[in-house]
């Protein structure tokens, strides 16, 4: 079992109707994700490539059984997709919709935490085991089944990353986008918890950026030994002004916390390499693995 | 976004937060008419509203001793620009006398996912350098927002700035309107600085609030700011806040678009890291139509600094297809004023490749070469 899915996870997609949704619905099916239903409210009845879609989650867990579900919906109405899915007892809620206020993200990730439930996003492109299945809108080519686990704050980042990984036939365990929001659910310190116990992970290449501290936590857990596996991180943003915010609600160094060089320096005197390109990582990674 | 100090002082009145009593001055009204309508006898303080920060420092605020000299001022800071920025209105203040200044704010903590109190004892300076210098003096609470911020907390504050008696008490009623405004107001920061301490209580001496973006669809009663009126932006970048693109200027010649703020950042690094200079950051986002890729397109078509445009986009919930479309209309609307180096891989991609073949554009897989190629290129012109 990788970590928080694996084959057998049923999913809901939430906004199927959508033409976010429904695009990676098709997607996802391809792939082998067992998607077992759809959620519209007021769309209850339909089909989507095959998905019987339902007006609330409920019924779509009554019915057919889930563990996890995948958030498109708008982000007005995002929220309450999101608390839907912590009530209806999902364990699992990826959260693709950008542009939430955060005032509503800070308070359902707190409450899924009371829950139990785990949020990834929002703003990300969800979670992938290679060769298994996919909760997300990832495209699969640049993935292939192995054991280096992809953390990230960035989508398009862990593609390229993990097509340069690809190329140089290092597979991945998992991948996973935490978002580029200032307050994600799953962070990078809860995710190598996480990894730290997966037998399938043998080393985790980490994609970082500009902003926030959770770099520097990052490489304090590894200092302490809160984490003993091979630890690769890239870091987007060397060239970034600071007070300037870089496309990601979270990607601003403000209050003298966030920039580059604290973030490598952190991460280089804990002992984790730091790649000056995303496609130096595979080199990086034969080093350690 | 940024509201005015006048706007967040009105809230923060009708919150209860004391402020100072004043008015808010239009161009070409009369202040000597208004000071007597208010009852306001000088000392006032009158203050430039521009939404730059380093006001004070740049001559935006300044204190009048008689009626003469308050008109004098007014005209004065009317006609003078600060950072660039015509203030469209003047706030006019009695001045307060004041034995100290403290400092007050409520945020969002990233790592904790809440809402953090933070105060201190210096106040009327950068909080970022007191962070610096003196972290010491710095008192922080942070909030559950399920609870949210109690008043024991916020006296427990108070009692760290050394505050007893009524300022206690005003000090906990002032922060816990402060909480309900940062929740009422979806705030990424509510701020004041200095919060002066008087002979028998608090004042706010100035008012910051900072709305989070994404929520401004739920404060209709807030008028939107163009966001060339923040003085945070050129020209250009707030014609692309405007199209509802991240673009940020950079000083050097390549131009750079990316879809998905990670990667557009890394190519900018890239770019650097093969010797050359990004001119700029533009991210065309998410899912990004043919229609958005021209769009930015032209944008770059007009930002002199860049004289090549390097796309580098990797295909998820946008598509390969869109992309190529968008870069075939837009030379096809406005011409290829520059060269345009593509890197395009990803979902649909033989698909996006194929239509910019037959446009007779190149596209690159490998996004180093491509660096290398529009490096060279803009190095040529």
């Amino acid at each position: 079992m990788a970590i928080l899915i694996d084959r057998d996870t049923r999913v809901i997609v939430q906004g199927i109707t959508g033409k976010e949704g429904s695009f990676h619905t098709k997607l996802m099916l391809d792939y082998g994700t067992k998607v077992v239903a759809g959620v519209t409210p007021g769309k209850g009845g339909r089909e989507v490539h095959g998905v019987p879609v339902y007006d609330t989650v409920e019924e779509a867990v009554k019915n057919h059984g889930a563990d996890a579900s995948i958030v498109f919906v708008p982000a007005r109405f995002a929220p309450d997709a999101v608390y839907e899915a912590i009530d209806a007892g999902l364990k699992l809620v990826v959260v693709i919709t950008e542009h939430i206020p955060v005032h509503d993200t800070m308070r359902f990730v707190n409450y899924a935490k009371s829950k139990g439930t785990v949020i990834i996003g929002p703003n990300c492109p969800g979670i992938i085991v290679p060769g298994r299945i996919k909760i997300g809108i990832m495209p699969v080519s640049p993935f292939k089944p192995g054991n280096v686990a992809v953390i990230s704050r960035s989508g398009t980042l862990t593609y390229e990353v993990a097509a340069a990984m690809t190329r140089e036939g290092i597979g991945q365990s998992v991948a996973i986008g935490i978002g580029g929001d200032p307050i994600v659910g799953l962070d990078f310190v809860e995710a190598l918890e996480m990894l730290e116990k997966d037998p399938e992970t043998k080393a985790v290449v980490m994609i970082g950026e500009i902003g926030g501290d959770m770099e520097e936590r990052v490489a304090a857990m590894y200092r302490e030994g809160r984490f003993t596996k091979p630890i690769v991180a890239y870091i987007a943003g060397r060239t970034a002004p600071p007070g300037k915010r870089m496309g990601h609600a979270g990607a601003i160094i403000s209050m003298g916390t966030g920039a580059y060089q604290d973030k490598v320096e952190a991460l280089r005197k804990a002992g984790i390499p730091v790649a000056k390109m995303p496609y130096d990582i595979p080199k990086l990674l034969k080093e350690v693995l | 976004m940024k509201l005015y100090e006048y706007e967040s002082k009105q809230i923060f009145a009708k919150y209860g937060i004391p402020v100072p009593r004043g008015f808010v001055l239009e161009r070409g009204a009369d202040i000597k008419e208004l000071l007597k309508k208010h009852g306001i006898e000088p000392p006032v303080a009158i203050k430039s509203q521009v939404l730059v920060g380093g006001r004070g420092k740049a001559g935006g605020i300044k204190i009048a001793k008689t009626v003469e000299d308050a008109a004098r001022i007014a005209e004065e800071l009317f006609n003078k620009p600060i950072k660039g920025l015509l203030p469209k209105v003047l706030l006019v203040e009695e001045a307060v006398p004041h034995e100290a200044e403290l400092y007050a704010s409520i945020t969002m903590d990233r790592a904790r996912r809440r809402p953090v109190v933070l105060v201190s004892r210096l106040g009327g300076v950068d909080i970022e350098e007191i962070a610096k210098e003196k972290p010491e003096e710095i008192h922080r609470a942070y909030i559950d927002p399920w609870i949210g911020l109690r008043g024991y907390m916020a006296r427990g504050l108070g009692k760290k700035l050394g505050l007893s008696g009524k300022r206690l008490q005003v000090f906990e009623k002032i922060l816990l309107a402060m909480y309900q405004i940062f929740v009422d107001y979806d705030g990424d920061l509510v701020e004041i600085n200095p919060l002066a301490v008087t002979s028998d209580g608090l004042v706010a001496l100035d008012a910051k609030i900072i709305i989070d973006d994404n929520a401004l669809f739920r404060h209709p009663e807030i008028a939107k700011r163009d966001p060339a009126e923040t003085g945070e932006y050129t020209e250009l970048e707030a014609k692309a806040q405007r199209l509802g693109f991240a673009f940020v200027e950079l000083d050097g010649d390549v131009g750079i678009i990316g879809n998905g703020a990670g990667l557009t950042m890394a190519t900018m690094d890239l770019v650097y890291e093969r010797g050359g200079k990004p001119a700029n950051f533009l991210d065309i986002g998410g899912g990004a139509s043919a229609e958005r890729v021209k769009e930015a397109l032209k944008i770059l078509y007009e930002f002199p600094k860049a004289k090549v445009i390097f796309m580098n986009i990797f295909g998820g919930i946008t598509r390969c297809d869109e992309v190529a479309r968008g870069i075939v209309a837009a030379i096809k609307e406005v011409g290829q004023k520059k060269p345009i180096i593509v890197r395009l891989t990803g979902t649909n991609e033989e698909e996006g490749r194929k239509i910019l073949q037959e446009a007779g554009l190149e596209a690159f897989i490998d996004p180093v070469e491509a660096a290398d190629k529009a490096i060279q290129l803009a190095r040529e012109r």
